[in-house]
Protein backbone atom coordinates (compact mmCIF):
# COMPACT_ATOMS: atom_id res chain seq x y z
CA UNK A 1 0.00 0.00 0.00
CA UNK A 2 1.31 3.38 -0.88
CA UNK A 3 2.19 5.71 2.23
CA UNK A 4 0.17 8.92 1.99
CA UNK A 5 2.03 11.86 3.25
CA UNK A 6 -1.31 12.98 5.59
CA UNK A 7 -4.40 10.97 5.65
CA UNK A 8 -7.33 11.34 7.68
CA UNK A 9 -9.91 8.25 8.16
CA UNK A 10 -13.59 9.28 9.54
CA UNK A 11 -12.93 12.25 10.42
CA UNK A 12 -15.82 14.59 12.26
CA UNK A 13 -15.86 17.67 14.18
CA UNK A 14 -19.24 19.16 15.28
CA UNK A 15 -19.21 22.64 16.84
CA UNK A 16 -21.71 22.50 19.78
CA UNK A 17 -25.03 21.60 17.57
CA UNK A 18 -23.65 22.03 14.31
CA UNK A 19 -21.94 19.21 12.52
CA UNK A 20 -18.87 21.18 10.52
CA UNK A 21 -17.36 18.18 9.25
CA UNK A 22 -19.09 14.79 8.72
CA UNK A 23 -17.19 11.42 8.55
CA UNK A 24 -14.56 12.54 5.71
CA UNK A 25 -11.99 10.66 4.55
CA UNK A 26 -8.95 12.88 3.05
CA UNK A 27 -5.32 11.78 2.19
CA UNK A 28 -2.77 13.86 0.19
CA UNK A 29 0.18 11.61 -1.26
CA UNK A 30 4.01 12.83 -1.67
CA UNK A 31 4.96 15.36 -3.79
CA UNK A 32 0.75 16.24 -4.59
CA UNK A 33 -0.90 19.36 -4.84
CA UNK A 34 -4.56 18.80 -3.72
CA UNK A 35 -7.19 21.35 -4.08
CA UNK A 36 -10.31 21.44 -1.80
CA UNK A 37 -12.98 23.47 -3.37
CA UNK A 38 -16.19 24.26 -2.08
CA UNK A 39 -18.46 26.97 -1.18
CA UNK A 40 -18.42 29.14 1.71
CA UNK A 41 -19.10 27.44 4.75
CA UNK A 42 -18.74 23.99 3.17
CA UNK A 43 -16.06 23.01 5.66
CA UNK A 44 -12.72 23.68 3.74
CA UNK A 45 -11.26 26.26 6.59
CA UNK A 46 -12.37 23.51 9.57
CA UNK A 47 -10.65 20.65 7.77
CA UNK A 48 -7.74 22.82 7.43
CA UNK A 49 -7.52 23.57 11.20
CA UNK A 50 -7.91 20.19 11.77
CA UNK A 51 -5.41 18.93 9.70
CA UNK A 52 -2.97 21.87 11.68
CA UNK A 53 -4.10 20.95 15.17
CA UNK A 54 -6.07 24.20 15.86
CA UNK A 55 -9.01 22.13 15.98
CA UNK A 56 -9.48 18.91 17.20
CA UNK A 57 -11.75 16.57 15.66
CA UNK A 58 -14.86 15.07 17.59
CA UNK A 59 -14.23 11.61 15.92
CA UNK A 60 -12.07 10.35 13.61
CA UNK A 61 -8.01 9.55 12.81
CA UNK A 62 -5.29 11.33 11.51
CA UNK A 63 -2.09 9.48 10.15
CA UNK A 64 1.14 10.90 8.81
CA UNK A 65 3.32 9.51 6.57
CA UNK A 66 1.36 6.22 8.01
CA UNK A 67 1.65 6.67 11.63
CA UNK A 68 -1.39 7.51 13.46
CA UNK A 69 -1.36 10.62 15.73
CA UNK A 70 -3.42 11.61 18.65
CA UNK A 71 -4.08 14.82 19.96
CA UNK A 72 -2.57 16.50 17.15
CA UNK A 73 -1.93 20.26 18.10
CA UNK A 74 -0.72 23.55 16.46
CA UNK A 75 2.96 23.15 17.45
CA UNK A 76 3.01 19.50 16.99
CA UNK A 77 1.96 19.72 13.32
CA UNK A 78 4.78 22.46 13.24
CA UNK A 79 7.11 19.81 14.18
CA UNK A 80 5.84 16.82 11.54
CA UNK A 81 6.34 19.29 8.84
CA UNK A 82 3.35 21.32 8.13
CA UNK A 83 3.50 24.76 7.37
CA UNK A 84 0.37 27.13 6.59
CA UNK A 85 -0.63 30.29 5.18
CA UNK A 86 -3.79 30.92 6.58
CA UNK A 87 -6.36 32.90 5.06
CA UNK A 88 -6.33 34.98 8.16
CA UNK A 89 -2.94 35.73 7.17
CA UNK A 90 -1.95 34.79 10.95
CA UNK A 91 0.13 38.27 10.95
CA UNK A 92 0.68 40.66 14.34
CA UNK A 93 0.51 44.05 12.52
CA UNK A 94 2.23 46.03 15.10
CA UNK A 95 5.50 44.15 15.36
CA UNK A 96 8.32 44.08 13.02
CA UNK A 97 8.68 41.65 10.24
CA UNK A 98 11.54 39.66 11.93
CA UNK A 99 9.23 38.81 14.77
CA UNK A 100 6.30 37.87 12.40
CA UNK A 101 8.43 35.57 10.27
CA UNK A 102 9.79 33.61 13.57
CA UNK A 103 6.40 34.25 15.23
CA UNK A 104 5.49 30.84 17.76
CA UNK A 105 8.93 29.38 16.42
CA UNK A 106 11.54 32.24 17.93
CA UNK A 107 15.21 31.50 17.28
CA UNK A 108 16.90 31.21 20.87
CA UNK A 109 19.92 30.74 22.29
CA UNK A 110 19.80 28.86 25.48
CA UNK A 111 16.86 29.32 28.32
CA UNK A 112 14.67 30.47 25.78
CA UNK A 113 16.81 34.10 25.22
CA UNK A 114 15.91 35.32 21.95
CA UNK A 115 19.06 35.31 19.16
CA UNK A 116 17.81 38.73 17.30
CA UNK A 117 20.77 38.97 15.06
CA UNK A 118 20.39 35.79 13.78
CA UNK A 119 16.44 36.27 13.40
CA UNK A 120 17.17 39.69 11.87
CA UNK A 121 19.53 38.48 9.29
CA UNK A 122 17.58 35.41 8.16
CA UNK A 123 14.37 37.55 7.51
CA UNK A 124 16.86 40.02 5.42
CA UNK A 125 18.25 37.30 3.35
CA UNK A 126 14.38 35.74 3.17
CA UNK A 127 13.33 39.16 1.99
CA UNK A 128 15.71 39.57 -0.74
CA UNK A 129 16.53 35.65 -1.90
CA UNK A 130 12.82 33.98 -1.74
CA UNK A 131 10.36 37.39 -1.84
CA UNK A 132 12.26 39.40 -3.73
CA UNK A 133 11.44 42.21 -1.46
CA UNK A 134 13.84 45.54 -2.70
CA UNK A 135 11.51 47.89 -1.65
CA UNK A 136 13.10 50.13 1.51
CA UNK A 137 9.68 50.00 3.40
CA UNK A 138 10.13 46.33 3.94
CA UNK A 139 13.04 45.89 6.20
CA UNK A 140 13.45 43.58 9.02
CA UNK A 141 12.84 46.05 11.62
CA UNK A 142 9.60 47.49 9.62
CA UNK A 143 6.01 46.83 11.04
CA UNK A 144 4.18 44.37 9.38
CA UNK A 145 0.62 46.55 9.05
CA UNK A 146 2.38 49.26 7.07
CA UNK A 147 2.66 46.28 4.13
CA UNK A 148 0.13 46.26 0.58
CA UNK A 149 -1.60 42.84 0.92
CA UNK A 150 0.48 40.90 -1.45
CA UNK A 151 3.64 42.09 0.75
CA UNK A 152 1.50 40.61 3.80
CA UNK A 153 0.62 37.59 1.68
CA UNK A 154 4.61 36.94 1.17
CA UNK A 155 5.25 37.38 4.53
CA UNK A 156 2.50 34.67 5.54
CA UNK A 157 4.20 32.62 2.66
CA UNK A 158 7.88 33.14 3.40
CA UNK A 159 7.22 32.03 6.83
CA UNK A 160 5.49 28.70 5.51
CA UNK A 161 8.54 28.34 3.31
CA UNK A 162 11.48 29.09 6.04
CA UNK A 163 10.97 25.93 8.36
CA UNK A 164 11.23 23.34 5.29
CA UNK A 165 8.08 22.26 5.44
CA UNK A 166 7.15 18.36 3.88
CA UNK A 167 3.51 19.80 3.70
CA UNK A 168 2.11 23.67 3.10
CA UNK A 169 -1.26 24.28 3.54
CA UNK A 170 -2.65 27.57 1.68
CA UNK A 171 -5.86 28.55 2.38
CA UNK A 172 -7.57 31.62 0.37
CA UNK A 173 -4.25 33.00 -0.38
CA UNK A 174 -4.85 34.64 -3.60
CA UNK A 175 -7.84 36.40 -1.79
CA UNK A 176 -6.80 40.11 -1.95
CA UNK A 177 -4.25 39.95 -4.01
CA UNK A 178 -3.63 41.75 -7.76
CA UNK A 179 -3.19 40.31 -10.57
CA UNK A 180 -0.03 40.21 -10.83
CA UNK A 181 0.73 39.00 -6.87
CA UNK A 182 -1.68 35.96 -7.72
CA UNK A 183 0.32 34.57 -10.54
CA UNK A 184 3.54 35.15 -8.40
CA UNK A 185 1.71 33.07 -6.14
CA UNK A 186 0.68 29.92 -8.53
CA UNK A 187 4.62 30.33 -9.47
CA UNK A 188 5.20 29.55 -5.75
CA UNK A 189 2.97 26.66 -5.45
CA UNK A 190 4.56 25.06 -8.57
CA UNK A 191 7.30 25.83 -7.24
CA UNK A 192 6.37 23.41 -3.82
CA UNK A 193 5.22 20.41 -6.37
CA UNK A 194 8.97 20.45 -8.28
CA UNK A 195 10.64 20.95 -4.70
CA UNK A 196 9.38 17.24 -4.21
CA UNK A 197 6.99 18.74 -1.25
CA UNK A 198 3.14 18.08 -0.86
CA UNK A 199 0.69 21.14 -0.60
CA UNK A 200 -3.10 21.94 -0.04
CA UNK A 201 -4.78 24.58 -1.95
CA UNK A 202 -7.95 26.13 -1.27
CA UNK A 203 -9.31 28.74 -2.78
CA UNK A 204 -12.56 30.48 -4.06
CA UNK A 205 -10.90 30.71 -7.53
CA UNK A 206 -11.49 27.49 -9.85
CA UNK A 207 -9.09 28.95 -12.24
CA UNK A 208 -6.17 28.43 -10.03
CA UNK A 209 -7.20 25.62 -8.41
CA UNK A 210 -7.75 23.72 -11.69
CA UNK A 211 -4.08 25.39 -12.98
CA UNK A 212 -2.32 24.14 -9.85
CA UNK A 213 -3.54 20.95 -8.26
CA UNK A 214 -2.67 17.48 -9.05
CA UNK A 215 -6.16 16.25 -7.90
CA UNK A 216 -9.64 18.14 -6.57
CA UNK A 217 -11.22 17.20 -3.56
CA UNK A 218 -14.80 18.89 -3.89
CA UNK A 219 -15.91 19.54 -0.24
CA UNK A 220 -20.11 19.91 0.46
CA UNK A 221 -22.27 20.87 3.49
CA UNK A 222 -19.32 19.35 5.22
CA UNK A 223 -18.56 15.60 3.11
CA UNK A 224 -16.40 14.89 0.66
CA UNK A 225 -18.67 15.46 -2.62
CA UNK A 226 -16.39 13.89 -5.25
CA UNK A 227 -12.61 14.28 -6.42
CA UNK A 228 -11.30 14.06 -9.70
CA UNK A 229 -7.43 14.03 -11.45
CA UNK A 230 -7.51 17.68 -13.05
CA UNK A 231 -5.72 16.03 -16.10
CA UNK A 232 -9.07 14.19 -16.85
CA UNK A 233 -11.69 16.88 -16.33
CA UNK A 234 -11.89 19.86 -17.92
CA UNK A 235 -12.20 23.71 -16.20
CA UNK A 236 -15.36 24.15 -17.91
CA UNK A 237 -17.15 20.47 -16.61
CA UNK A 238 -15.12 21.08 -13.01
CA UNK A 239 -17.12 24.53 -13.07
CA UNK A 240 -20.75 22.97 -14.14
CA UNK A 241 -20.17 20.33 -11.67
CA UNK A 242 -19.20 23.38 -8.90
CA UNK A 243 -22.23 24.94 -9.84
CA UNK A 244 -24.52 21.59 -9.56
CA UNK A 245 -22.97 20.96 -6.06
CA UNK A 246 -23.86 24.03 -4.92
CA UNK A 247 -27.39 23.87 -5.86
CA UNK A 248 -28.35 20.35 -5.17
CA UNK A 249 -25.76 18.70 -3.29
CA UNK A 250 -24.73 16.39 -5.91
CA UNK A 251 -22.13 16.49 -8.34
CA UNK A 252 -23.98 14.80 -11.32
CA UNK B 1 8.96 22.53 22.28
CA UNK B 2 9.82 25.35 20.07
CA UNK B 3 13.46 25.34 20.68
CA UNK B 4 14.51 22.55 18.07
CA UNK B 5 13.81 24.45 15.49
CA UNK B 6 16.89 25.65 15.38
CA UNK B 7 17.79 21.99 13.74
CA UNK B 8 16.14 22.75 10.51
CA UNK B 9 16.88 26.49 10.10
CA UNK B 10 19.39 26.87 7.27
CA UNK B 11 22.79 28.57 8.02
CA UNK B 12 23.35 32.25 7.96
CA UNK B 13 24.61 32.90 4.59
CA UNK B 14 24.64 37.41 5.22
CA UNK B 15 24.75 39.28 8.46
CA UNK B 16 22.01 41.84 8.37
CA UNK B 17 23.36 45.32 9.45
CA UNK B 18 21.22 48.36 8.43
CA UNK B 19 22.86 51.39 8.32
CA UNK B 20 22.06 53.85 11.27
CA UNK B 21 19.09 56.35 10.48
CA UNK B 22 17.98 58.67 12.86
CA UNK B 23 14.67 59.75 11.23
CA UNK B 24 13.77 55.02 12.14
CA UNK B 25 15.30 55.76 14.93
CA UNK B 26 12.99 58.14 16.09
CA UNK B 27 9.95 56.49 14.54
CA UNK B 28 10.77 53.30 15.97
CA UNK B 29 11.20 55.02 19.48
CA UNK B 30 8.79 57.40 19.20
CA UNK B 31 7.14 56.73 22.35
CA UNK B 32 9.99 56.64 24.59
CA UNK B 33 11.60 59.55 23.39
CA UNK B 34 8.06 61.35 23.75
CA UNK B 35 8.02 60.47 27.64
CA UNK B 36 11.18 61.31 27.50
CA UNK B 37 10.84 64.69 26.29
CA UNK B 38 7.65 65.14 28.75
CA UNK B 39 10.16 64.05 31.29
CA UNK B 40 13.10 66.47 30.62
CA UNK B 41 10.36 69.75 29.82
CA UNK B 42 8.78 69.06 33.44
CA UNK B 43 12.00 68.74 34.97
CA UNK B 44 13.51 72.13 33.59
CA UNK B 45 10.17 74.04 34.59
CA UNK B 46 10.72 72.11 38.12
CA UNK B 47 14.44 73.71 38.15
CA UNK B 48 13.34 77.17 36.90
CA UNK B 49 10.54 77.76 39.49
CA UNK B 50 12.16 76.31 42.18
CA UNK B 51 15.93 75.97 41.81
CA UNK B 52 16.41 75.60 45.41
CA UNK B 53 14.82 72.75 45.65
CA UNK B 54 15.72 71.04 42.48
CA UNK B 55 19.17 71.42 42.70
CA UNK B 56 19.66 70.07 46.35
CA UNK B 57 20.29 66.44 45.66
CA UNK B 58 17.81 65.57 48.87
CA UNK B 59 14.32 66.13 46.89
CA UNK B 60 16.03 63.68 44.67
CA UNK B 61 16.46 61.21 47.49
CA UNK B 62 12.71 61.70 48.60
CA UNK B 63 11.21 60.85 45.31
CA UNK B 64 13.96 58.11 45.24
CA UNK B 65 12.27 56.63 48.55
CA UNK B 66 8.46 57.11 47.46
CA UNK B 67 8.47 56.34 44.22
CA UNK B 68 10.17 52.46 43.50
CA UNK B 69 6.82 51.37 45.89
CA UNK B 70 4.20 51.99 43.30
CA UNK B 71 7.21 52.70 40.49
CA UNK B 72 7.90 48.68 40.67
CA UNK B 73 4.10 46.78 40.28
CA UNK B 74 4.09 49.57 37.30
CA UNK B 75 6.44 47.05 35.66
CA UNK B 76 5.08 43.95 34.98
CA UNK B 77 1.49 45.85 35.04
CA UNK B 78 3.35 47.06 31.70
CA UNK B 79 3.38 43.72 30.51
CA UNK B 80 -0.07 42.61 31.91
CA UNK B 81 -1.15 45.66 29.71
CA UNK B 82 1.19 45.21 26.51
CA UNK B 83 -0.36 41.67 26.32
CA UNK B 84 -4.17 43.35 26.24
CA UNK B 85 -5.11 42.17 29.60
CA UNK B 86 -5.94 44.42 32.89
CA UNK B 87 -5.13 43.58 36.50
CA UNK B 88 -6.73 46.42 39.07
CA UNK B 89 -5.94 43.14 42.22
CA UNK B 90 -2.13 44.04 42.68
CA UNK B 91 -3.16 46.48 45.68
CA UNK B 92 -4.91 44.05 47.36
CA UNK B 93 -2.31 41.62 46.66
CA UNK B 94 0.36 44.05 48.48
CA UNK B 95 -1.75 43.30 51.66
CA UNK B 96 -2.44 39.51 50.98
CA UNK B 97 1.49 39.41 51.05
CA UNK B 98 1.81 40.84 53.98
CA UNK B 99 -0.71 39.12 55.58
CA UNK B 100 0.73 35.92 54.78
CA UNK B 101 4.51 37.20 56.03
CA UNK B 102 3.36 37.83 59.19
CA UNK B 103 1.36 34.27 59.87
CA UNK B 104 4.57 32.66 58.76
CA UNK B 105 6.77 34.91 61.13
CA UNK B 106 4.15 34.32 63.92
CA UNK B 107 4.10 30.51 62.86
CA UNK B 108 7.82 30.27 62.97
CA UNK B 109 8.04 31.42 66.44
CA UNK B 110 9.55 27.92 67.91
CA UNK B 111 12.90 28.82 65.55
CA UNK B 112 13.86 32.08 67.56
CA UNK B 113 15.76 33.15 65.04
CA UNK B 114 14.59 36.60 63.63
CA UNK B 115 16.29 36.44 60.15
CA UNK B 116 15.43 32.96 59.56
CA UNK B 117 11.77 33.95 60.49
CA UNK B 118 11.81 36.77 58.35
CA UNK B 119 13.42 34.97 55.35
CA UNK B 120 10.33 32.66 55.73
CA UNK B 121 8.43 35.08 55.80
CA UNK B 122 9.42 36.89 52.72
CA UNK B 123 9.14 33.93 50.74
CA UNK B 124 5.75 33.36 52.29
CA UNK B 125 4.56 36.50 50.87
CA UNK B 126 5.91 35.97 47.49
CA UNK B 127 4.69 32.12 46.93
CA UNK B 128 0.96 34.28 48.14
CA UNK B 129 1.47 36.90 45.48
CA UNK B 130 2.06 34.39 42.99
CA UNK B 131 -0.72 31.93 43.99
CA UNK B 132 -3.06 34.59 43.59
CA UNK B 133 -1.47 35.83 40.16
CA UNK B 134 -2.40 32.12 38.91
CA UNK B 135 -5.87 32.61 40.12
CA UNK B 136 -6.59 35.68 38.41
CA UNK B 137 -5.38 33.93 35.43
CA UNK B 138 -6.63 30.99 36.11
CA UNK B 139 -10.19 32.71 36.08
CA UNK B 140 -9.16 34.94 33.33
CA UNK B 141 -8.29 31.90 31.01
CA UNK B 142 -10.37 29.03 31.79
CA UNK B 143 -14.00 31.04 31.92
CA UNK B 144 -13.02 33.78 29.69
CA UNK B 145 -13.93 36.90 31.53
CA UNK B 146 -12.15 40.10 31.11
CA UNK B 147 -9.52 40.83 33.13
CA UNK B 148 -10.61 43.69 34.25
CA UNK B 149 -13.79 42.38 35.66
CA UNK B 150 -12.30 39.23 37.11
CA UNK B 151 -9.60 41.76 38.88
CA UNK B 152 -12.19 44.35 40.03
CA UNK B 153 -14.00 40.82 41.42
CA UNK B 154 -10.75 39.80 43.08
CA UNK B 155 -9.27 43.52 44.23
CA UNK B 156 -12.25 43.62 46.55
CA UNK B 157 -12.03 40.08 47.85
CA UNK B 158 -8.66 40.09 48.63
CA UNK B 159 -7.87 43.35 50.56
CA UNK B 160 -11.49 42.16 52.31
CA UNK B 161 -9.61 38.70 53.20
CA UNK B 162 -6.82 40.79 54.41
CA UNK B 163 -9.00 42.84 56.92
CA UNK B 164 -11.23 39.75 57.89
CA UNK B 165 -7.52 37.80 58.66
CA UNK B 166 -6.16 39.87 60.91
CA UNK B 167 -9.09 41.05 62.58
CA UNK B 168 -8.51 44.77 61.22
CA UNK B 169 -5.56 44.99 64.01
CA UNK B 170 -2.24 46.96 62.57
CA UNK B 171 0.78 46.38 64.30
CA UNK B 172 4.30 47.30 64.77
CA UNK B 173 6.84 45.27 62.56
CA UNK B 174 9.82 46.53 64.78
CA UNK B 175 11.64 43.68 64.86
CA UNK B 176 12.61 43.47 61.15
CA UNK B 177 15.67 46.35 62.25
CA UNK B 178 17.35 43.58 64.04
CA UNK B 179 17.65 41.76 60.58
CA UNK B 180 19.98 42.17 57.41
CA UNK B 181 17.12 42.17 55.44
CA UNK B 182 15.81 45.80 56.74
CA UNK B 183 18.95 47.50 54.92
CA UNK B 184 18.81 45.32 52.36
CA UNK B 185 15.20 45.99 51.43
CA UNK B 186 14.97 49.42 52.56
CA UNK B 187 18.25 50.93 53.52
CA UNK B 188 20.65 53.79 52.20
CA UNK B 189 23.55 53.08 50.38
CA UNK B 190 25.39 56.52 51.06
CA UNK B 191 23.44 59.29 52.23
CA UNK B 192 20.83 59.94 49.82
CA UNK B 193 20.48 56.53 47.77
CA UNK B 194 17.29 54.43 48.96
CA UNK B 195 17.73 50.29 48.61
CA UNK B 196 14.23 50.46 47.71
CA UNK B 197 15.19 52.34 44.36
CA UNK B 198 18.45 49.67 43.93
CA UNK B 199 15.22 46.84 43.94
CA UNK B 200 13.28 49.26 40.89
CA UNK B 201 15.71 49.19 39.15
CA UNK B 202 16.36 45.51 39.03
CA UNK B 203 13.23 44.55 38.33
CA UNK B 204 12.92 47.68 35.64
CA UNK B 205 16.25 45.20 34.11
CA UNK B 206 14.54 42.00 34.55
CA UNK B 207 11.37 43.13 33.18
CA UNK B 208 13.26 44.76 30.12
CA UNK B 209 15.19 41.62 29.56
CA UNK B 210 12.24 39.50 29.83
CA UNK B 211 9.90 41.38 27.48
CA UNK B 212 12.80 42.18 24.96
CA UNK B 213 15.23 39.74 25.30
CA UNK B 214 13.08 36.19 25.90
CA UNK B 215 10.47 34.39 23.99
CA UNK B 216 8.48 34.49 26.90
CA UNK B 217 8.18 38.93 26.11
CA UNK B 218 7.72 38.13 22.19
CA UNK B 219 4.75 36.03 22.92
CA UNK B 220 3.52 38.64 25.68
CA UNK B 221 3.61 41.27 22.54
CA UNK B 222 2.24 38.84 19.71
CA UNK B 223 -0.62 37.79 22.30
CA UNK B 224 -1.53 41.31 22.79
CA UNK B 225 -1.25 42.36 19.19
CA UNK B 226 -3.63 39.48 17.96
CA UNK B 227 -4.17 36.73 20.11
CA UNK B 228 -5.80 34.51 17.21
CA UNK B 229 -2.64 35.06 15.35
CA UNK B 230 -0.99 33.84 18.02
CA UNK B 231 -3.25 30.99 18.84
CA UNK B 232 -2.91 29.51 14.51
CA UNK B 233 0.97 29.87 15.25
CA UNK B 234 0.88 27.68 18.31
CA UNK B 235 1.67 29.85 21.23
CA UNK B 236 0.12 28.46 24.09
CA UNK B 237 -1.58 32.03 24.95
CA UNK B 238 -3.62 30.78 27.59
CA UNK B 239 -0.17 29.76 30.13
CA UNK B 240 0.99 33.53 28.89
CA UNK B 241 -1.11 34.91 29.94
CA UNK B 242 -1.74 33.36 33.02
CA UNK B 243 2.33 33.60 33.87
CA UNK B 244 1.50 37.80 33.14
CA UNK B 245 -0.44 37.56 35.99
CA UNK B 246 1.63 35.69 38.14
CA UNK B 247 4.18 38.31 37.54
CA UNK B 248 2.09 40.96 38.89
CA UNK B 249 1.49 38.96 41.69
CA UNK B 250 5.28 38.55 43.11
CA UNK B 251 6.37 41.56 42.71
CA UNK B 252 3.17 43.05 44.16
CA UNK B 253 3.94 41.23 47.36
CA UNK B 254 7.14 42.29 47.09
CA UNK B 255 6.36 46.14 46.88
CA UNK B 256 4.23 44.98 50.03
CA UNK B 257 6.68 44.18 51.43
CA UNK B 258 9.01 46.99 50.97
CA UNK B 259 6.20 49.54 51.44
CA UNK B 260 5.66 47.78 54.90
CA UNK B 261 9.10 47.67 55.70
CA UNK B 262 9.90 51.12 54.99
CA UNK B 263 7.84 52.31 57.90
CA UNK B 264 8.55 48.93 60.32
CA UNK B 265 4.78 48.73 60.42
CA UNK B 266 1.93 46.79 58.92
CA UNK B 267 -1.40 47.83 58.28
CA UNK B 268 -3.87 45.90 56.74
CA UNK B 269 -5.63 48.48 54.59
CA UNK B 270 -2.11 47.98 52.65
CA UNK B 271 -2.52 48.88 48.82
CA UNK B 272 -5.44 51.54 49.26
CA UNK B 273 -4.14 54.55 47.16
CA UNK B 274 -1.57 52.79 44.89
CA UNK B 275 -4.13 51.61 42.21
CA UNK B 276 -4.34 55.01 40.15
CA UNK B 277 -0.50 55.65 40.53
CA UNK B 278 0.39 52.76 39.22
CA UNK B 279 -1.87 52.53 36.40
CA UNK B 280 -1.27 55.85 35.69
CA UNK B 281 2.62 55.29 34.95
CA UNK B 282 1.75 52.73 32.81
CA UNK B 283 -0.39 54.83 30.42
CA UNK B 284 1.76 57.86 30.70
CA UNK B 285 4.60 55.71 29.59
CA UNK B 286 2.48 55.35 26.11
CA UNK B 287 1.51 51.51 26.90
CA UNK B 288 -1.32 51.17 24.76
CA UNK B 289 -4.72 49.88 26.16
CA UNK B 290 -5.30 48.00 23.22
CA UNK B 291 -2.44 45.72 23.20
CA UNK B 292 0.47 45.27 21.37
CA UNK B 293 2.86 47.99 22.24
CA UNK B 294 4.61 49.54 25.29
CA UNK B 295 8.11 49.78 26.68
CA UNK B 296 9.65 49.40 29.94
CA UNK B 297 11.43 52.74 30.19
CA UNK B 298 8.30 54.46 28.98
CA UNK B 299 6.69 53.17 32.58
CA UNK B 300 9.99 53.39 34.12
CA UNK B 301 9.98 57.41 33.67
CA UNK B 302 6.05 57.44 33.74
CA UNK B 303 6.06 56.47 37.43
CA UNK B 304 9.01 58.79 38.36
CA UNK B 305 7.11 61.79 36.54
CA UNK B 306 3.95 60.66 38.89
CA UNK B 307 6.31 60.54 41.63
CA UNK B 308 7.47 64.14 41.24
CA UNK B 309 4.71 65.84 40.57
CA UNK B 310 3.43 66.05 44.23
CA UNK B 311 5.99 67.63 45.90
CA UNK B 312 7.00 69.24 42.91
CA UNK B 313 3.82 71.41 43.34
CA UNK B 314 4.11 72.12 46.51
CA UNK B 315 7.96 72.95 45.96
CA UNK B 316 7.47 75.52 42.89
CA UNK B 317 4.55 77.30 45.42
CA UNK B 318 1.31 76.19 44.55
CA UNK B 319 -0.81 74.77 47.30
CA UNK B 320 -1.15 70.93 47.59
CA UNK B 321 -4.67 71.61 46.31
CA UNK B 322 -3.32 71.67 42.99
CA UNK B 323 -1.80 68.18 42.83
CA UNK B 324 -4.42 66.09 41.96
CA UNK B 325 -5.61 68.99 38.76
CA UNK B 326 -1.70 68.99 37.58
CA UNK B 327 -1.48 64.96 37.66
CA UNK B 328 -4.52 64.63 35.32
CA UNK B 329 -3.61 67.52 32.94
CA UNK B 330 -0.28 65.68 32.48
CA UNK B 331 -1.85 62.61 32.10
CA UNK B 332 -4.25 63.83 29.72
CA UNK B 333 -2.03 65.62 28.07
CA UNK B 334 0.85 62.90 27.32
CA UNK B 335 -2.01 60.22 26.58
CA UNK B 336 -2.90 62.19 23.98
CA UNK B 337 0.55 63.16 22.22
CA UNK B 338 0.73 59.13 22.50
CA UNK B 339 -1.93 58.43 20.27
CA UNK B 340 -0.50 61.44 17.80
CA UNK B 341 3.33 59.71 17.66
CA UNK B 342 1.44 56.17 17.41
CA UNK B 343 -0.75 57.43 14.44
CA UNK B 344 1.89 59.15 12.71
CA UNK B 345 4.84 56.27 13.27
CA UNK B 346 2.00 54.23 11.44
Amino acid sequence: MEEYRLELKHVSKSFGEVQALEDINFHLGRNEVVGLLGDNGAGKSTLIKIITGYHQPTSGEIYFNGGKVDHLTVPKARELGIETVYQERALAELQTLWRNIFLGRELTTSMGFLDIQRMRDETHRLMTESMGFTSHAVSPDSTVGKYSGGEKQGVAIVRALFFNADIVVLDEPTMGLSLKESAKLINFVNGIKQAGKSAIFIDHNILHVHNVADRVVVIDRGKVAGEFQTKHIGLNELMDKMVRVAETGSLN
Amino acid sequence: MNSPTNANAPEVTQQYKPPFNLRRFIRTNSAQLGILGVFVTLWIIFIVSAPKTFLAPQIYSAFMSSTPFFAIMAIPLTIVVIAKEMDLSFPSIMAMGMVSFNYTYGATAFIHNATIQVFLAIVAGLVTGAIIGWLNGFIIVKFGIPSLVVTIGTQFLWSGAALVLVQGANFSLEYIKQTFFYNLFVGKIGPYFPMQMFWLVVVTILGWVVLNQHRFGAHVYLIGDNINSAELMGINTGRVRIQVFMLVGVVSAFAGILASFYVSYFWPTLGDGYLLQTLASVFLGGTSVLGGTGTILGTFLGAFIIGAIEAATVAVGLTGFWTNFIYGLIIVLSVIMHMYLRKRGE
